[in-house]
């Protein structure tokens, strides 16, 4: 028993700390804010290097595939930092969902090196590609998939909504399950006409349509296999948003902190009041009890434990409250500054709404742990 | 990262259990430890544990332990609350004061107040509060001035709210021996017998109708030098000691309340069908409850890693009591929703119509509403959490 990161662990997340620190400055973030989509002169792809460099981008890629074949632990500690960083670009997508996914069926199609999956795992890794995935939500009642049919009655064409990254991905992972076809995971290329931006309440979030036809070539797995494959991905995708909502969580309490501290009113910091107080230190001890709770549905997923899906939802619930919570309490400490398009504030708390809704928000996965907790109690 | 126990702990797991087993009394035997009988009893409960080694796994093996480190006392008291093991009469003692004493009392003190604490023999409260300090400790008023001959002090003043006060032989206190210093400065911490000439306890019906604390007056009680812990003037640092016992790590082992959550859960399942509009919101409060508790857990385990890592609890130790005390109201308040009107009955629907059991849910609502309030309220501990951590102004 030791529940506790390692040195190692550590330092992978300090460097990534220290390299977002100068390539995600808030300018950079604001110049996306202000429309300019990929923050001025290339901003997006040269972080995207920089990431890789370190070997974020391949962080759960195989050896093999040019990978550093490490694990969802170290990968949490590395998507903390990108929300505290504000990180625009999808790393929680690319490194955390596509490319196990991607890992994983090459594995299981015994790809090796030379196969277009291994092909495009490698290049994932290496920065050189962004890959992305789509058509996959989480209920309370199991996963759907948000594509349909296309409504233009262009035979045989789909459409994804809700893309995130779809204007940098080169690749994306798609799920569909149309009637009659069960459920189905596609690889599809770039095609910059079938992309559609789609604005979000979060202006750096890089959202899209995609619009694109299924082919017996672009199937990766189908029916039971997809599904389970389906089912880890959003095992993932719970963790790593949780992830990445504490870091944003922290954020926001040291922004609002830091503000209460220099801010005066009535002769005094208004720091020093204690409706201020309570309400940072509600949303502190909100982030203190989501942490433990991320760290161990990292372990249970790297582990593959049996219990991992509720561990992940565990961590979900909690990291989306805590970052639903600290982003009202920020905006509170900040008055009306906060409310403000020119307060960085929004950068951060406009992240977290999107990704407190994402991959099933925090009531959602509470009843994905109740029936799982009954059906054990029902065992016992 | 490793969340699984060695084969080591949890072969301490298993004789840990199967002694629970052979050995708590079985539900409803005991009487509530707030009364006198019920005192008597738990305190031969305390013994049993003691002469098995089980009353206080984690302390040397001189003083009646086991010598074994924090893990396996919370695998201790995971096995305790899976067994249903009765609240522990001596708590006071073995989470708050013995912690202390481990940093502060002088070797002859250990082994004089150690073991027949452990035994159960002597039971432990604790003197700080007055009726004008609460929140506001430093502000206590009870005094210590030395004695005439030099070689001792004299405690004038009252205590109140003193848990376990009515019958308990032993009071560890903070009382003032410099009136001159600055408030934090001035206060020592002594041991006093309860049965000292000059010591009168009043008790004091809490809200179950029950005596679980006490006022403790104090007219020229007679203490010597050796029932100081720590030095003269160092009551506050000492006091502090227990306290980060008491937020910290000791005083609430997690398994209360994932015991508790386990049951939440099948109540739930029990009563979960028909509520109507109601099961959906029941649902989540049910479901936030049994997330809590875990979350809980998983916090005390990264904090013992911690520990037991060479860090210091800090600061969070407030964090952890607000949480704490948090859940066990989340857990009991969704218990009492699910059992809907049944959950004021005292004793099982004579009707035999609903098969609730609100008692123990009842008795463990009551004793949950006392968790903001006690060990520092949780206003304080917001206060401390702002500051401490995030570096906010003093107000
Ligand atoms: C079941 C139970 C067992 C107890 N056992 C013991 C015991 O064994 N020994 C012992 O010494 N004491 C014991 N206590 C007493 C306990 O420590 C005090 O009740 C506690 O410290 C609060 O003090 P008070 O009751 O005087 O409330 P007050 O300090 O008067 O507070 C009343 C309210 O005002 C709020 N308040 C006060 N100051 C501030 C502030 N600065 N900022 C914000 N809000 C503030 C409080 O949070 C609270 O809500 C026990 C209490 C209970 C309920």
């Amino acid at each position: 028993m030791r529940f506790a990161f390692t040195e190692q662990q550590l330092e992978l997340r300090g460097a990534v700390r220290q390299v977002l620190a100068r390539e995600c400055t808030v300018a950079d973030l604001r110049a996306m804010a202000l429309g300019d989509r990929h923050g001025g002169a290339g901003r997006t792809h040269e972080r995207w290097s920089v990431l890789a460099e370190l070997g974020a981008t391949g962080l759960l890629v195989p050896q093999a595939h040019g990978g550093l074949g490490l694990g969802e632990l170290e990968l949490v500690g590395v998507l903390e930092e990108a929300g505290w960083a504000g990180l625009p670009e999808p790393l929680l997508e690319s490194a955390g969902l596509a490319a196990p996914l991607m890992a994983a069926a090459d594995a299981a199609s015994n790809g090796g090196a030379g196969s277009v999956l291994g092909r495009f795992l490698e290049k994932v890794a290496a920065g050189e590609v962004v890959a992305t995935v789509g058509g996959i939500d989480v209920t309370s009642a199991g996963l759907v998939t948000t594509t349909t049919p296309s409504p233009e009655v262009t035979q045989g064409t789909v459409v994804t909504p809700r893309v995130t990254g779809a204007s940098v991905a080169g690749v994306a992972l798609v799920a569909l399950n149309l009637p009659g076809a069960g459920w189905q995971l596609h690889l599809v290329e770039a095609d910059p006409d079938g992309v559609t931006t789609t604005p979000s309440i979060d202006p750096t979030r890089d959202l899209g349509t995609l619009e694109w036809s299924p082919w017996p070539h672009t199937l990766i797995a189908s029916g039971e296999r997809a599904e389970a494959m389906l089912s880890d991905l959003a095992d993932r995708a719970a963790l790593f948003s949780a992830a990445q909502l504490l870091g944003l969580t922290e954020r926001m309490i040291t922004m609002a902190a830091d503000y209460a501290k220099e801010r005066r009113q009535f002769g005094k910091p208004i720091g020093s009041f204690q409706a201020v107080k309570h309400h940072l230190a509600n949303a502190r001890v909100a982030l203190e009890f989501a942490r433990p709770t991320t760290y161990r549905a990292a372990d249970s997923i790297a582990r593959d434990l049996a219990d991992r899906s509720a561990h992940a939802s565990m961590a979900k619930a909690m990291a989306s409250d805590a970052a639903d919570l600290a982003a009202r309490v920020a905006l509170q400490v900040h008055g009306a500054i906060g409310y403000t398009w020119e307060c960085d504030l929004q950068l951060w708390m406009k992240r977290a709404w999107v990704l407190s809704a994402a991959w099933g928000d925090a009531p959602t996965h509470r009843s994905r742990v109740l029936s799982h907790a009954m059906a054990a109690a029902a065992e016992r | 990262m490793d969340l699984t126990f060695p084969p080591a702990q949890e072969a301490f797991r298993t004789e840990a259990r199967a002694w629970l087993e052979a050995h708590v009394p079985a539900p409803g035997t005991l009487a509530s430890l707030d009364t006198a009988e019920g005192f008597e009893q738990h305190r031969a409960w305390e013994r049993t544990m003691f002469e098995d080694r089980w009353s206080v796994v984690s302390w040397p093996a001189q003083y009646g332990g086991r010598d074994v480190g924090i893990f396996e006392w919370l695998i201790f008291e995971e096995e305790y609350y899976r067994a249903g093991g009765p609240r522990r009469v001596s708590q006071n003692g073995v989470f708050l004061l013995a912690p202390t004493m481990f940093e502060h009392a002088t070797p002859a003190q250990k082994a004089r107040y150690l073991p027949p604490m452990a035994a159960g023999d002597e039971i432990w409260c604790q003197g700080w509060s007055e009726p004008d300090a609460g929140s506001d400790l430093a502000g206590i008023r009870s005094r210590a001035t030395p004695n005439a001959s030099g070689d001792g002090w004299v405690l004038d003043g009252q205590k109140t709210w003193c848990s376990r006060g009515a019958f308990a032989e032993w009071c560890f206190g903070i009382f003032r021996t410099d009136p001159g210093a600055e408030r934090h400065r001035g206060l020592t911490y002594f041991l006093v017998p309860m049965d000292a000439p000059g010591v009168t306890v009043r008790p004091i019906s809490q809200l179950d109708g029950e005596t679980g604390f006490a006022e403790v007056f104090f007219e020229g009680v007679e203490v010597a030098d050796d029932q100081i812990l720590g030095s003269v003037g160092e009551g506050w640092t000492v006091a502090m000691s227990t306290a980060g016992s008491e937020r910290g790590l000791s005083l609430r082992s997690p398994a209360r309340y994932s015991e508790a959550a386990g049951r939440l859960i099948d109540l739930y399942a029990a009563r979960a069908d028909g509520d109507g509009p109601q099961a959906g919101r029941i649902a989540d409060d049910v479901a936030r409850a049994y997330i809590d508790a875990e979350a809980y857990k998983l916090h005390t385990y990264w904090t013992a890693s911690k520990v037991a890592d060479g860090h210091s609890v800090g600061p969070e130790a407030s964090c952890n009591k607000i949480f704490w005390s948090e859940t066990d109201l989340a857990i009991h308040t969704a218990a009492l929703q699910l059992l809907g009107p049944e959950a004021e009955l005292l004793d099982p629907d004579p009707s035999g119509e609903g098969q609730a059991q609100p008692g123990p849910w009842l008795d463990g609502y009551l004793f949950a509403l006392a968790g903001p309030i006690y060990a520092g309220t949780n206003e304080i501990q917001r206060n401390v959490v702002a500051e401490r951590l995030l570096g906010l102004p003093r107000g």
